[in-house]
């Protein structure tokens, strides 16, 4: 609130004082500046051609996805477990190198503020701001097409953020029931034991769920750089343009995130 | 009682920390379930090991392919590409924002009538469901390869996250300040500027920073199917087995996404 004075010496009451409401205004309006800027140069970049055409363009695609074709999707079950299975298995991997990482992070557990805690706040930025395409992309260079690449992409994508969630979690915690353990004369990883782990189970159980719903959404577009899965067929669909099969994928593709998300909500909503 | 002797009984009434799952015949199951599965799926990754072991020697030239970084050689390339992600990023969430509100709206079950909650709750599922990457495929069909497909993509994703979490918050406002509000006389859309707003304010400018955030990420990998961004540039080097490029890419893309971070979140402090 600001308070000014009218000219008859009545006081005014304002919101902001003149010069904030201009420092608001002028926020806005660079805001806005700037996403027009942004926006005329990616109309430059596009033949607006092809988008007056999108109505036309997209009814065709319709057309030719529908129908579905059913029959198309008894050859997709093996893919679809397989991508369960990279999810997972990713997940599980993930949960394995992730934990430890976020005692080492956070900053009542590490063994060293100066030396490990900044290496491994890098290793997890890392390993979150790379796309698991991406890293699927590099692992299919290395190892070959197939399912490998696709669980190590997954896990290495999954290491920064169950590590972040969880360090996080570690330096929330309730520290009285640590000086307690402490005074005790309990050992470093007895306290670990009994005052900091079971303070943070509940929020782990919770992160490695909730991860493993977004590896299963992300598992199924992996195939699109042949790390395995359904995607795989869904990058064949697409390159002999046989939108019912395409349709027939993406039906299944709903419903299996459908049911992990359905399963993560339940596991999280029992857990918390 | 001498302190030497072991007292089995003691042992036995000893305190322990309250496992996860507190019935013991489904902790078990769970864990006896888990362990079945770990087996199943491990066995069906089909590891082709003569070509891993390649890969060990292929994974060697290849990271050193990447060493040093190019940054030189397609200086322009990596510039247009940074520079279409960041227009990309910057338009698909302000349009994003804009579209989610009225979403959001729709989507509270105490703003909403039933009809209009389910249908845009309908679009929240459906907008979260698809990777971005599928999403973008379509685009692509539609709209032609170029950054205005990635943007729509974003844009689009970010209308399922932003208008499901506000909706979220929307619901969980002090129903007595918008009552006040109501009590006055005043219209739905006062209601909404005055009881409603200011209560979601700081978590709406939180998410937006957060969602900047996570669009700049997603258009690092939309490149892969046509959707124009930095993607494409890696894509590209990746296709022409120019590493060194690729690893200046991976570079930028990192710098980038921990400079977002820090940014996302200080404003995120600053508002909360």
């Amino acid at each position: 609130m600001a308070l000014l004075t009218r000219a008859d010496g009545t006081p005014d009451w304002r919101r902001r004082t003149p010069k904030a409401d201009l420092l608001v205004w002028a926020g806005w309006l660079g805001a806005v500046a700037l996403t027009v800027a942004c926006f005329q140069f990616i109309s430059d970049r596009t033949i607006w051609a092809f988008v007056w055409d999108a109505p036309t363009q997209g009814a065709d695609l319709v057309a030719r996805m529908f129908p579905p074709r059913w029959s198309y999707a008894s050859q997709l079950w093996k893919p679809l477990l397989d991508t369960i299975n990279i999810a997972t298995i990713g997940t599980a991997l993930a949960i394995l190198i992730g934990v430890p990482l976020a005692f080492l992070a956070a900053h009542n557990t590490t063994p060293s503020r100066l030396l490990v805690r900044p290496v491994v706040l890098f290793v997890i930025v890392a390993s979150r701001s790379i796309n698991s395409l991406i890293w699927a992309l590099i692992l299919v260079i290395i190892l070959g097409p197939g399912m490998l690449a696709g669980i190590l992409a997954i896990a290495l994508r999954s290491i920064g953020f169950i590590a972040k969630l969880l360090y996080e979690a570690i330096e929330e915690i309730d520290s009285t029931q640590v000086e307690a353990v402490t005074a005790t004369g309990a050992s470093r990883p007895q306290v670990l034991g009994w005052a900091i782990v079971p303070q943070v189970m509940p929020a782990f159980a919770g992160i490695s769920v909730f991860r493993w719903d977004i590896n299963i959404r992300e598992a199924t577009v992996l195939g699109l750089v042949g790390a395995g899965g359904i995607g795989m067929q869904m990058q064949a669909s697409i390159n002999v343009l046989a939108w019912p099969q395409v349709t027939t994928i993406f039906v299944l593709i709903l419903a299996t995130v459908l049911v992990s998300e359905w399963l993560s909500a339940r596991v999280r909503h029992a857990v918390i | 009682m001498s302190a030497t002797t072991f007292d089995a009984a003691a042992a036995a009434r000893a305190w322990r920390p309250p496992p996860l799952i507190a019935t013991p015949w489904l902790r078990y199951a769970v864990y006896l379930g888990a362990l079945a599965y770990a087996l199943l799926a491990v066995s069906t990754i089909e590891v082709n090991w003569t070509r891993a072991a390649e890969g060990v020697e292929r994974a060697g030239r290849f990271l050193g392919g990447f060493f040093p970084p190019d940054f030189i050689t397609k200086r322009s390339d990596i510039l247009e590409g940074l520079l279409e992600s960041l227009t990309m990023t910057v338009v698909a969430t302000g349009l994003g924002i804009l579209l989610s509100i009225p979403v959001a709206l729709g989507a509270a079950r105490n703003l909403a009538p039933l009809p209009v909650y389910l249908f845009c709750r309908g679009i929240i599922a459906i907008s979260r469901t698809f990777q971005e990457i599928i999403i973008a495929i379509v685009f692509v069909a539609m709209l032609g390869f170029g950054p205005l497909a990635g943007t729509l993509t974003l844009a689009f994703a970010t209308i399922g996250f932003m208008a499901k979490l506000i909706a979220e918050d929307i619901e969980d406002i002090q129903a007595s300040q918008a009552e006040a509000v109501r009590a006055t006389g005043s219209s739905w859309f006062q209601l909404l500027a005055w009881g409603v707003l200011p209560q979601v304010r700081p978590r709406l400018i939180g998410l937006s920073a957060y969602r900047l955030d996570i669009n700049f990420r997603e258009s690092a990998v939309l490149g892969l199917v046509g959707a124009g961004g930095i993607g494409d540039t890696l894509n590209t080097s990746f296709d022409r087995y120019e590493f060194d490029t690729a690893a200046a890419v991976l570079i930028v893309i990192i710098v980038i996404v921990l400079a977002c971070e820090y940014a996302s979140g200080f404003i995120r402090r600053k508002v909360q």
